[in-house]
């Protein structure tokens, strides 16, 4: 629809709004929200036609920050007020920006559905463990045993892992990215954004306040290298310093087996294809330190985008009937003045 | 068994008006005779009103009084206004529907059974202990006991048909005794049967058959034939149609008025989904339905639509309203125009969600968080559903505000005969996108509504962030500062009472505009007081009845004129929530007459309650 009206390339400064960012020094989220700006800039997005809508929460003050449209709406409904946006005008380019809390616990719900429905947008779940607007209470995603206000003995709830939860609801894209590893985040980000359908990336983000380094495991420095996979498509799916470690099939146990690799089991070691289910949902799946953290993007295969019923550019749908020849339909007749 | 003699009606007599009831098992084809009665009705320059009741239960076991579907048919010479607070004959088709719905037959009034149906199996199903054919239980009743099932079969045997495919045709074979009985012309229905079943001659041929059977035997077994009065109807297009039909085209049209994309947005629930149902028909001319996952998304997704520019409508019942509140809040903080249609039924919780109430008003009052106020409107009958969906689309959008349309089960199931407006003749809503970049404001205020601007995604240049957390008064940016939100909140409220001014003056629908004794109902009252009115008038009682339609903001002479009657009466169907809203605007003569049975009010109750309120001198 909209033309662009300027060929002036946006910078990644020209999607930053005179807002003052108000996240705590040092939170996860000034990272992720620099990576944004700098993919809408390459990817060429246009502010007018890009909305960014969120829910509640400290990922969820993101809209703000953006120079595009921007929805800050309520608690977990980011998904839904986003469908209805894409009802409206499917040409809109949207982002909905959720945490672990707000898309899994009390949005859980529009969340699956969004994702089954695949609607055309992109959904970055900011999962950093914890409740940090309300100050530090567990979340869906925190370990067990996590010591919170509200879990002071330790939480006794099993976590939700979001991918494997975005696999399970038939999410047509799933990727994973971590705050500090910008040119890693950055390439994830432009592949969702060039998906068609719902992309889902999961975004591994540090709460230094009530969470700090709960991602040390395999994002640390030191961890890197031995506990993250970095998937790329097409690239086998090795890691460990020198790249000494494999993923293999293991047909007993019908799964992923982490496998010290020598020259002869070199060749049994798997290729990342991101059209495959079975091998996303086994990454998805793998946790840390039995397995290597995978990263990047899991899975990318488009299937069919939800269609508009009624949509005015959906003209194979419409007729030539109008509204007055649907109230005539039924018993309708007529009475004429009598003479 | 064949007649059974009773109080029989002088042949040949003319009466005003007729009130029938079928009543069968819910595999019977009782909506479609009493819908074709209707028809026949209309044809014969009868005015009327009907009213479906189905069991809840999807196929209860056959035979059993929780399957037992019904449907009556008001008609006659006169602007019918209800469904008739007594019915003068009773088709039952068998003991079930007999025994469930012999309460609403007066006394004297003409029974039409199956006896065929009539078997000691059925009894007991039925909670009979005997026949009540013969044990005294229709004393004082006109009884025709035909055996329709064997007469059916009979009738259609030469077709071909297999016996349970021909048993079928009974209920056409007893509204053709029916039509006999009230003058009715065949034609419509014959042709309506032809078009239905184009596909299946044989079932249209049968069913004819049928039809023409009961048609005959009435002549035959010498049944009264009686006169019935006629109008004379305004010429135009008709059709008849049900409150959601109505509610479903004024959207359809709003959108038209207003040139935005009407997109629908809701989750099934009883009695609200027929409104769902009709307007996902409707997708070839452009209206967009979205079956969301929960009332929440169903809401927050029309929220959406509203926010991209588009004529955000959301619907539910009770139950499915309550969940939307915490949303509704977001419409009014965040300012966006929205509909939210509420089909009212028996409450609380689960309550009886195939009956009717106007429980709902102080939820859609007052059921929201914060200081939240929207506009409330409320639909009586369904050309009213057609004129308040367009309203409340004129409301939201030049207002920037939600809007609450209030329906109820009654409302929404009823169906009368109709004059279609002219969508072209009615005014346009025209509510421009800001598209000026220039010192753009998403909370700039139009000085004479108070409505802030709307901007919309794809507009370069008016980028904007908004959300529900208090905005600047100015600048539409985030602000924590106290006066601030005071003047916020009075903005908001000063938006809502000044819709008033665009609301047209309240006049009595019927009666004087001062006196002792007003009536004043909003909703589905609207048909069994505006009758007793008419009523209790034409005696030459001295009675005005006032039909609210806005219930947020009042019209702006509402006060006034409640003030110059001396006493006020408010039938609800509720517990007095008008009334005590009237109270607490200082109405202190209000009264209340409530009920709470999940059926709409008598004429009867109502002119009982003004007749106790008016002096001997009234009259």
């Amino acid at each position: 629809m909209n033309e662009q009206l300027t060929s002036t390339k946006l910078t990644a400064a020209d999607f930053a709004t005179d807002q003052e960012v108000r996240w705590c020094p040092g939170c996860g989220d000034y990272a992720i929200l620099k990576a944004v700006r700098t993919v809408l800039a390459e990817v060429g997005a246009r502010r007018e036609n890009t909305v960014f809508v969120s829910g509640i929460g400290c990922s969820s003050r993101f809209p703000y920050y953006i120079d595009t449209y921007g929805f800050h709406t309520i608690h977990g409904r980011a998904p839904a007020v986003a469908t209805g946006m894409l009802l409206a005008n499917p040409d809109l380019d949207v982002w909905i920006v959720t945490g672990d809390g707000d898309g899994l616990s009390i949005g859980g719900n529009h969340l699956l559905h969004i994702l089954r429905r695949n609607l055309n947008c992109q959904i970055l779940l900011f999962n950093n463990e914890t409740y940090g607007l309300t100050k530090g209470q567990y979340s869906p995603t925190s370990h067990l045993a996590t010591r919170s206000p509200s879990s002071p003995g330790g939480s006794i709830d099993n976590p939700v892992d979001p991918s494997s939860f975005a696999l399970g609801c038939g999410a047509r894209f799933v990727a994973r990215g971590v705050d500090t590893q910008v040119k890693q985040l950055t390439e994830v980000l432009k592949a969702a954004y060039h998906h068609k359908g719902a992309a889902f990336v999961e975004i591994f983000q540090n709460c230094i306040v009530f969470n700090e380094d709960v991602f040390d495991g395999f994002t640390a420095k030191a961890n890197l290298a031995e506990h993250q996979l970095q998937v790329e498509p097409g690239k086998p799916l090795v890691y460990g310093t020198d790249g000494s470690r494999g993923l293999v099939f293991d047909p007993a146990a019908l799964g992923l087996r982490a496998a010290e690799l020598s020259e002869d089991s070199a060749n049994d070691v798997l290729v990342h294809d991101p059209g495959n289910y079975n091998l996303a949902t086994a990454l998805a799946r793998m946790t840390n330190p039995e397995f290597p953290m995978a990263t990047g993007v899991l899975y990318d295969d488009p299937g069919p985008v939800y269609t508009v019923q009624g949509a005015q550019s959906d003209a194979a749908a419409r007729t030539d009937r109008t509204l007055k020849d649907a109230m005539r339909s039924g018993f309708s007749w007529k009475v004429d003045r009598k003479s | 068994m064949n007649v059974v003699e009773g109080t029989k009606p002088p042949e040949g007599s003319t009466v005003e008006t007729v009130v029938v009831r079928f009543a069968g098992d819910s595999g019977d084809g009782i909506q479609v005779i009493g819908s074709q009665l209707g028809l026949a009705s209309a044809m014969a320059e009868n005015d009327l009103g009907t009213f479906p009741e189905y069991p809840s239960e999807v196929r209860a076991p056959v035979g059993t009084t929780y399957g037992v579907s019904a449907y009556q048919v008001h008609f006659g010479g006169r602007p019918i206004k209800t469904i008739g607070d007594e019915a003068d004959m009773l088709v039952a088709l068998n003991p079930a529907a007999l025994k469930t719905n012999l309460d609403i037959l007066k006394k004297g009034g003409t029974i039409l059974v199956d006896s065929g149906t009539f078997t000691q199996r059925n009894f007991e199903k039925a909670g009979y202990s005997a026949s009540p054919l013969e044990d005294g239980t229709l004393d004082g009743y006109r009884i025709l006991a035909p055996d329709i099932s064997k007469l059916t079969l009979e009738s259609v045997a030469d077709i071909g048909l297999n016996r349970k495919a021909s048993l079928r045709c009974k209920n056409f074979w007893a509204l053709g005794l029916v039509y006999w009985m009230y003058g009715r012309d065949r034609q419509p229905t014959i042709a309506w049967l032809e078009h239905k079943f184009a596909g299946n001659k044989d079932v249209a041929t049968a069913n004819i058959a049928a039809l023409n059977a009961g048609h005959a035997y009435g002549e035959t077994v010498e049944a009264t034939a009686l006169e019935v009065a006629r109008i004379t109807p305004e010429p135009g297009t008709y059709n008849f149609v049900t409150g959601y039909e109505a509610l479903a085209w004024g959207l359809a049209a709003a959108a038209e008025l207003s040139g935005r994309r009407l997109v629908f947005s809701s989750y099934p629930i009883t009695p609200a989904s027929p409104l769902l149902h009709t307007l996902a028909r409707l997708s070839d001319i452009g209206v967009t339905t979205f079956q969301a996952e929960d009332e929440i998304a169903a809401i927050c997704a029309a929220i959406g639509v509203s926010f991209a520019g588009g004529l955000g409508v959301t619907s539910s019942s009770g139950p499915g309203i309550a969940l939307k509140q915490e949303a509704m809040s977001l419409a009014v903080s965040a300012e966006l125009p929205l509909i939210i249609v509420n089909t009212q039924r028996a409450g609380p919780s689960t309550g009886m969600p195939t009956k009717t109430e106007q429980s709902d008003l102080n939820q859609a009052l007052y059921g929201r968080h914060g200081e939240s106020p929207l506009a409330v409107l409320a639909a009586g009958s369904p050309a009213e559903c057609f004129e308040m969906a367009i309203e409340a689309a004129r409301i939201a959008l030049t207002y920037m505000t939600p809007v609450i349309l209030l329906s109820d089960g009654f409302v929404a199931n009823s169906s009368s005969p109709w004059i279609l407006p002219d969508i072209d003749q009615l005014p346009r809503i025209d509510v421009a996108n800001h598209a000026e970049p220039e010192s753009f404001n998403p909370y700039d205020r139009d000085p004479e509504t108070l409505a802030r601007t709307w901007a919309v995604p794809g507009t370069p240049g008016c980028e904007h962030r908004i959300g529900g957390i208090e905005k600047d008064f100015a600048t539409g940016h985030i602000s924590y500062e106290p006066d601030n939100h005071q003047k916020m909140t009075d903005v908001r409220a000063d938006k809502i009472a000044g819709i008033a001014k665009s609301i047209p003056r309240l006049e009595p629908d019927q009666g004087p505009a001062e006196g002792d004794l007003a009536v004043v109902g909003w909703g589905s009252t609207y048909g069994p007081i505006s009758r007793a009115v008419t009523n209790l008038r034409a005696r030459n009682y001295s009675v005005s009845h006032i039909h609210l339609h806005h219930l947020r903001p009042f019209a702006a002479n509402q006060g006034n004129l409640l003030a110059a009657f001396r006493r006020i009466l408010v039938p609800e169907m509720n517990t007095g929530q008008l009334a005590a809203l009237l109270r607490a605007e200082g109405c202190t003569n209000v009264e209340a007459l409530n009920k709470m049975t999940g059926r709409p009010f008598q004429v009867a109750e109502i002119e009982e309650a003004i007749l106790s309120r008016l002096e001997p001198g009234d009259e």
